[in-house]
């Protein structure tokens, strides 16, 4: 429940050792540098915003070169690849790759070239391919489409609409003899014909051709048809040839997949650097480095720059006014949650690391709402073989999430047996629909069916939420002490707490309420009367300080009173808990719809494979949707109700100057 | 009176089916809002699959627990098995007690939706703020789950009655 200190840091160091230092500085990973101080007529910023442009060209090029590449060979992953995490490279790679990063940089340039070409020869194809299409009716005739006669005879060659016989072509044109027709293809669409006549009746001929819509053909070659066609489909297959040398060609730039992805990770350590180096203030000789260091970290980075370079570190407490990065110091057990609070926001400034105490509550709720033994230990068994499997490549944040599942999953487990939900009801109706077992249920639930007394539940799901709330208004007193803030330690957490508590008890003492919960307590007159006191002193309480920012003393009273009818929002709030019950409910019932639907199918030869069939497909579903409404439902409870409370976050999140690779794992 | 005792499982019946019916149409619905929206989303960044998934998929709740008070109201009322001797008074409470759902079921998928399609639009634009859009559609369906709870608590508590 803690956060690690952070110190300013400030490196005062010597030119020639810059990139000797960042790159130590980058290794390790420990400084967020911000820029603390102003420049001056001495120091100044160093504007790199060009080297910086060229690398984030290369990036560009590189990440649109893979994408081509995976576009034309299918990348080899494998499901499981995600969990993996990063190759580790020893550094001897990283350090020798400045010599194959103009090689790498060329290919990926070649591969973009590649597939502009591959682009463009399949254009050129479709273009000749619809030419072929153009010229296959005329590859009978052995004169080029062009022809328009000798020198005493007129040509025409061209199209008629729908299928012409010859002899109706030769009876339109009777009265122009002599002349010459042929068909050269007919086809219902249209008649390809070629016309010789005498010089003299070439007008005539060609108006009646006219008039029965006789059209020249739309493309006119040199060669004859058959010849033409001939050259196309050579020049087709050349670039059909082509396209499959340039295929080839990306096929063989596979194996430098991998030398591109380093590239990324090399260019993004590269960028990292270059955005450091921009804020750094430089003389002509000396360069500062400012930022932020985990106190923890502060001694150790002192001691081995103060070895290796002639230097002077200074670190020093932040300033008041410094919005300081935020890195968790938590233990194995509420680590994975820290995804979930910077979800949220990651703690403000000057308030508590709200994780420790929320994963108690998180583990439990997310137990509650999903609560079915079968499905807990699925998921429990799945997250621990992963992070088993892969224990020593995988990255943080997925281990954090696996480890998140796995909690929950145990807690699932123990409040499916609570509540005797295994898989819905899967033994009992294994157990009577094919071994005739009568006595159900099988396993009796160790405390009881939330179905058979849903209210007894409902009332188990209020307690648990007011607790969750009282602990949340806990904290806010805790913060308020960590201030130094008794005022409002008493003002906004103990009158609070106090009425909550007498209010919660002055309800047990009421018939109605005990008759609606179906709950038998009897509360000694004592502690009603104590109750109706504290509930008395602490409401006045919250109305006389809880508008305490005004001076007007009316409106203070008026803000308080507003105050006081926050407490409808607590009796919301501790409704909102019953969604525990809601969901617990749905996951067992939907789970014993799911067997009741197998157990129908199950006479018969077959019926137990059908069963199998219904019961996994069935549960699989079941699962999955009930796993997204635990999650999503105890995130709401955390943010809104619990977090309500006391938490605001704003703050930012530790990002050290070092080597945020994305592929790559660089080993020291 | 005797003529309309007959009747009373036709009531509780219409009870459990609208309550998987309503809500489920309105669920399908909502799904398919959140679906069109998210795979525009998809077409520019296929890395948002998870998380617009998951906001898709809050409307569809709702068709669950419709189903939920269908199911138990039908094996109170001996349709799946056992006898089906239901009063008419009894037959309309069911009825009654189905209704949250129903109503609630309906109109909350819906405008859960809605918040869904703008919570997917958080999301296309700032993939990191996932855990805040993801709490506005949470937002509505408690009104869901309230209903949820009072349709479970009336039929159990139907189911007891002796009329």
């Amino acid at each position: 429940m803690a956060l690690q200190k952070m110190q300013r840091i400030y490196i005062y160091a010597l030119k020639k050792d810059k990139d000797r230092i960042l790159e130590l500085l980058q290794r390790r990973g420990v400084i967020e540098v911000r820029s603390m101080l102003k420049e001056d007529k001495i120091f100044h910023r160093e504007d790199i915003g060009h080297v910086k442009e060229n690398s984030e060209k290369n990036v560009a090029a590189v990440s649109q070169a893979l994408e081509i590449l995976n576009s034309y060979v299918k990348e080899n992953k494998s499901l499981l690849s995600s969990l993996k995490g990063k190759k580790e490279i020893p550094e001897e790679v990283y350090a020798s790759f400045g010599e194959k990063h103009e090689s790498v940089v060329e290919i990926a340039k070649r591969i973009i070239t590649l597939s502009k070409k591959i682009a463009e020869e399949k254009a050129e194809l479709i273009r000749l391919q619809n030419q072929i299409e153009i010229l296959k009716p005329w590859v009978n005739l052995d004169i080029p489409l062009n022809f328009k006669g000798t020198k005493h005879t007129a040509g025409f060659i061209g199209t008629l609409p729908r299928e012409w016989t010859l002899d109706e072509i030769y009876e339109k044109l009777a009265a122009y003899m002599p002349l010459d027709v042929e068909i050269i293809s007919a086809t219902k669409e249209q008649t390809c014909i070629f016309v010789l006549c005498t010089n003299a009746f070439k007008d005539n001929v060609f108006e009646t051709l006219r008039a029965m819509d006789f059209t020249l053909p739309s493309i006119s070659f040199e060669k004859a048809p058959a010849e033409q066609l001939k050259d196309f489909e050579k020049q087709a297959e050349e670039i059909k040839g082509r396209i499959n040398t340039y295929m080839e060609e990306m096929k063989s730039y596979d194996k430098s997949r991998e030398d591109m992805y380093f590239l990324l990770d090399y260019e993004t350590i590269r960028i990292e650097k270059y955005d450091v180096i921009g804020n750094l203030l430089q003389s002509k000789n000396v360069f500062i480095i400012t930022g932020f260091i985990p106190e923890k970290d502060a001694k150790h980075i002192e001691e081995e720059l103060t070895s290796k370079f002639d230097l002077a570190v200074e670190v020093t407490e932040p300033k008041k006014k410094d919005q300081v990065p935020v890195l968790y110091k938590n233990n194995g057990f509420c680590e994975p949650l820290e995804g979930i609070v910077n979800s949220f926001s990651p703690p403000g400034k000057g308030e508590i690391d709200p994780t420790m105490v929320m994963s108690l509550f998180y583990y439990m709720l997310f137990g509650l709402m999903l609560s079915d033994a079968g499905y807990g230990f699925l998921m429990a068994v799945g997250c621990a073989f992963a992070l088993y499997k892969f224990r020593n490549t995988m990255e943080r944040p997925m281990k954090n999430t696996l480890k998140m599942y796995l909690y929950c999953g145990i807690s699932t487990i123990f409040w499916g047996i609570m509540f005797g939900s295994y898989f819905g009801d899967i033994f009992d109706v294994v157990g009577t629909t094919f071994f005739g077992v009568e006595k159900v249920p099988v396993i009796p639930p160790l405390w009881f069916f939330p179905v058979e007394k849903p209210m007894l539940m409902l009332t188990f799901c209020m307690a648990v939420g007011i607790f969750h709330l009282l602990i949340g208004l806990a904290m806010k007193g805790y913060q308020a002490i960590k201030h130094k803030d008794y005022k409002s330690l008493v003002y906004d957490a103990v009158f609070w707490i106090t009425l909550l508590i007498s209010c919660v008890l002055l309800l047990l003492s009421m018939k109605m309420i005990k008759d609606i919960l179906g709950i038998n307590v009897t509360l000694p007159n004592a502690v009603v009367r104590i109750a109706e006191i504290l509930a008395i002193i602490s409401a006045v309480g919250i109305v006389l300080t809880n508008g305490r920012e005004s001076k007007n003393p009316f409106k203070r009273f008026l803000k308080g009173l507003y105050a006081l009818y926050g407490i409808s929002g607590y009796l919301s709030d501790v409704l909102s808990y019953s969604r525990l019950l809601a969901l617990g409910l749905a996951t067992g019932v939907i789970g014993s719809v799911i067997n009741k639907m197998a157990a129908m199918a199950a006479g018969g030869v077959f019926g137990p494979i059908i069963f199998t069939v219904i019961v996994i497909v069935g549960h699989a579903i079941n699962i999955g949707i009930n796993v997204l409404g635990a999650y999503v439902h105890t995130n709401r409870l955390q943010y809104v109700e619990f977090f309500g409370k006391f938490y605001e976050g704003g703050g930012t999140l530790f990002k050290p100057f070092g080597m945020h690779t994305k592929y790559y794992k660089i080993k020291d | 009176m005797k003529v309309l005792n007959d009747y009373g499982i036709a009531f509780a019946l219409l009870g459990a089916v609208l309550a998987a019916l309503v809500p489920g149409i309105a669920s399908a619905k909502g799904v398919s809002m959140g679906g069109i929206a998210g795979a525009g989303v998809i077409t520019e960044d296929p890395a948002q699959f998870g998380k617009v998934l998951i906001l898709q998929l809050l409307p569809g709740t709702q068709g669950i627990y419709g189903l939920l008070i269908g199911f138990i109201t039908l094996s109170q009322i001996g349709v799946l098995g056992g006898s089906s001797n239901i009063s008419f008074v009894k037959g309309l409470l069911y009825f009654a007690a189905c209704l949250p759902m129903i109503i609630v079921g309906y109109a909350s998928a819906i405008k859960q939706a809605k918040a869904a399609v703008a919570s997917i639009n958080v999301v296309a634009k700032r993939p990191d703020q996932f855990g805040k859009a993801m709490i506005f559609p949470a937002m509505v369906e408690t009104y869901a789950i309230l209903a949820l709870l009072i349709s479970i608590l009336a039929v159990n508590g139907v189911s007891g009655l002796n009329i």
